[in-house]
């Protein structure tokens, strides 16, 4: 496939079966040199070398391979460009799937949620894995056999037109995830990797470097956890002996539950939200009747002569705030306290509420945000398009299960590590003197207060659960460092986050630059383009989303994210229904399909239109928000109603038009069959 | 083109294993799910629920997809619709 003037090297071998032998050999010598690099560096370390160097070596090391990658992987061929010559092995897509799946987000944030909402939490789990189900049952076998280059080309070919809707809007969807993707790591330096790495290979050079970023990225996750396992357990197997730990967390949450200085610490903090909520509520007067009950309380304790009276009150005035703007927004801050002063969560229970009716929402909620991840997941264009690089369908069938193994490493992982990390907190930071607390907690909430701040509320010099203020981000980062191991293995996690949000990057920038230059540029503006031209086109897209990219991320859009987690409805809605209909009924015809996007996408967004704060108010919608909600459901898992109504319309509208002409029929049959006797069609894309 | 009668028992064998391994998805994900409060017995440590939902619905879904390849590329040889080989 390699034409004249591509170089020739690893990944560009000659038969399948030698290819594969190859890339084997290559990755197994890469995973080995990897590891040998990290001991390599902790002997250094033992010898002095210091942390801003680890960190360094490790940030230029990992980002200067993919380059090299990048570089190996150059390409100007239509097919190396856009699917990866079709040639990439089933395991080594499965790999390169994982790694584009999971971004920063889940690398670092999926056991910070498990650990902070429990249970529940456990729906990104099961959603973002069991779409997987979906994707092999429905599309990818018959995607591959499809054998084009992008989801708007099956769309146009089974239902007639260009679908350039379709092709907008799957760039759209593409696009909110992208802004999720956290560019913490240095957004220009990515970004600059990201280039060498896509502008010279395309899906090539992306595949070939995702490999790379998901060995490093699973290595960085498991050594701290199995760690972690051995402190608490003595086995270095957490997935499978943490339900011991569990039992022991879970007894231990009764005993907090009850703790007379826990219940006295939440007192505090209800007394002061509930203060701060009737102060909010009094404004604009409440702020002069406050400072003057304090000034009282300074002068009758003058007029008693009680000196720590005095000094108390004295304290309290001082720390009162200035103006009635300063006192809004302080004590805007403090109501939300009243959260602390609830008990902690039981982290097995599942669907915890007041009574009966809001464990039933909470159930309902949780069934139904599963169901748009995993319907979502099976939607995303992004991902969709891996299995066109596959060599066949049976490849395609293989590769599916290969790249759900592979997200499944992580995923399966991680409740094991929220429980340990909550273990060690429960029991051995909880109960420690203020005095001695541990090197991580100190070293961490000087980092950044909002992952991890520990204040003695009720001045009792030991450290009560309710005392610690901690965000999600804390449980990945800093579980080396509570296992105990040495500061390269807190540098490897960094590297492991620093892939996992590049892979994702990578893959989602090619797939926006490569919809924009073959379904706009060479299906509608130049059918004739020669490959060379399309090629080049797609490699200047890429440039320009990238700056855009780069541009969006540096504004750090917080309404934007709730449109990232929307995605997975709004795809769930959109697509879905089109693509498996438009395989497994032949009836189903263009009229059917349009309309029942339409309603499908429509019933999605305007139910979060609806009921979700932010997009209210962009449309400005003013009617309470519980006229809106239908049984409870979260904007969030909008899809619940587009997929259903989607596949309702399909149906509908297309019994009532004509069937589709004999040709589209044909090409039903022929996308059923890996390979059909007297069929002569040919669909794969050059 | 006309399918044969060995395409069409193809295509409904693949129907069958289709709508089976959904039936398994649908089971371990919502019924599951939907009984989880109930569900709370010990399972080698762990509340029976809270385990599937952590780890035990992932491995069946990794079950499922590794079946489902299995079985459909050992089928396409039996009806003869399989690919020539990779290389």
């Amino acid at each position: 496939m390699a034409g004249p003037s591509e170089p020739t090297n690893v990944f560009t071998a000659g038969s399948q079966r030698s290819f594969n032998a190859t890339l084997k050999k290559v990755y197994t010598w890469y995973t080995g040199g990897f590891i040998v690099f990290i001991i390599g560096l902790a002997i250094a370390e033992q010898m002095g070398l210091s942390r801003q160097w680890i960190g360094y070596i490790f940030l230029f090391a990992t980002v200067g391979l993919y380059a090299g990658i990048g570089v190996m992987s150059r390409t100007s061929d239509a097919a190396e460009y856009y699917v990866a010559g079709r040639r990439v092995p089933a395991l080594f897509n499965g790999m390169a799937t994982g790694a584009d799946w999971m971004s920063a987000a889940s690398f670092i944030g999926m056991a910070g949620t498990l650990y902070l909402t429990g249970y529940n939490g456990l729906a990104f789990i099961m959603g973002w894995t069991g779409g997987y189900v979906l994707v092999a049952l429905f599309l990818a076998p018959y995607l591959r056999k499809f054998g084009q280059f992008t989801i708007p080309d099956f769309l146009g070919a089974r239902y007639g037109g260009t679908y350039v809707v379709a092709q907008i809007y799957g760039v759209g969807l593409i696009t909110t995830r992208l802004t999720g993707v956290e560019f913490i790591y240095g957004i220009f330096l990515g970004i600059g990797g990201i280039l060498v790495c896509s502008f010279l290979g395309g899906m090539r050079a992306v595949t070939w470097t995702q490999v790379a970023q998901y060995i490093i990225l699973i290595i960085a996750y498991m050594i701290p956890v199995v760690w972690l396992s051995v402190k608490h357990t003595g086995i270095p197997l957490p997935q499978f002996v943490y339900g011991k730990v569990l039992e022991k967390v879970t007894a231990r949450e009764t005993q907090l539950i009850d703790d007379p200085k826990e219940k006295e610490v939440r007192a505090i903090f209800k007394a002061r939200a509930d203060a701060a909520a009737a102060g909010l509520k009094g404004l604009p007067g409440s702020f002069d009747t406050e400072r003057k009950t304090l000034s009282d309380a300074v002068e009758k304790a003058k007029a008693d002569n009680n000196a720590d009276a005095l000094s108390a009150a004295e304290r309290a005035l001082a720390a009162y705030p200035k103006d009635a703007a300063t006192a809004k927004a302080t004590w805007t801050k403090d109501s939300g306290l009243a959260a602390r002063a609830a008990p902690p969560l039981r982290h097995a229970e599942a669907f915890p509420g007041k009574d009966d009716a809001a464990r039933d929402i909470s159930r309902r909620n949780f069934l139904a945000l599963i169901f748009c991840l995993m319907v979502g997941t099976a939607a995303l264009p992004h991902i969709l398009m891996r299995y066109y690089t596959t060599p066949s369908v049976r490849e395609a069938r293989a590769s599916v299960f290969w790249s759900l193994f592979f997200i499944f490493l992580l995923y399966f992982t991680a409740p094991a590590l929220a429980v340990l990390v909550k273990f060690d907190v429960y029991t051995l930071l909880v109960g420690s003197e203020f005095s001695k607390l541990p090197q991580w907690v100190a070293s961490w909430s000087r980092v950044d207060p909002s992952l991890l701040s520990i204040v003695d509320v009720n001045r009792d010099g030991i450290v009560q659960l309710a005392e610690i203020a901690i965000g999600g981000d804390i449980v990945v980062l800093a579980t080396p460092e509570i296992a105990g191991l040495p500061y390269v293995i807190s540098g490897l996690v960094a590297a492991g986050g620093l892939a996992a949000a590049l892979s994702t990057a990578d893959g989602l920038l090619l797939t926006i630059a490569n919809a924009l230059s073959h379904d706009f540029y060479y299906k509608m503006l130049d059918p004739n383009a020669p490959t060379a031209r399309r090629v080049m086109i797609s490699k200047l897209l890429l440039l320009v989303v990238a700056v855009c990219a780069a541009f969006v991320a540096a504004q750090k859009p917080a309404d934007i994210l709730f449109l990232v987690s929307a995605a997975f409805s709004l795809a769930a809605a959109a697509f879905f229904p089109a693509l498996t209909l438009g395989i497994f009924w032949k009836r189903a015809n263009k009229w059917g399909a349009t309309l029942g996007m339409a309603a499908g996408l429509g019933i999605t967004f305007y139910y979060m239109a609806t009921t979700q704060p932010w997009l209210r108010s962009v449309f400005n919608v003013t009617t309470p928000i519980n006229d809106h909600i239908w049984f409870g459901i979260q904007p969030i898992s909008a899809g619940l109603w587009g997929v259903p109504l989607g596949f309702l319309v399909i149906i509908v509208v297309s019994l009532l038009t004509p069937t589709p002409d004999r040709e589209t029929q044909e090409l039903v049959e022929h996308v059923r069959y890996p390979n059909l006797t007297g069929d002569t069609m040919d669909t794969r894309g050059t | 083109m006309q399918l044969t009668q060995k395409h069409v028992e193809y295509w409904s064998k693949n129907l069958r294993i289709t709508a089976i391994l959904l039936f398994i998805w649908f089971v371990v994900t919502f019924v599951i799910g939907w009984y989880a409060r109930e569900l709370t017995f010990n399972f080698f440590g762990w509340p029976f629920a809270f385990y599937m939902g952590a780890q035990g619905s992932l491995i069946i879904y990794v079950i499922l997809i590794w079946y489902y390849a299995r079985y459909m590329n050992n089928l396409d040889r039996v009806y003869d619709v399989h690919e020539g080989e990779d290389e």
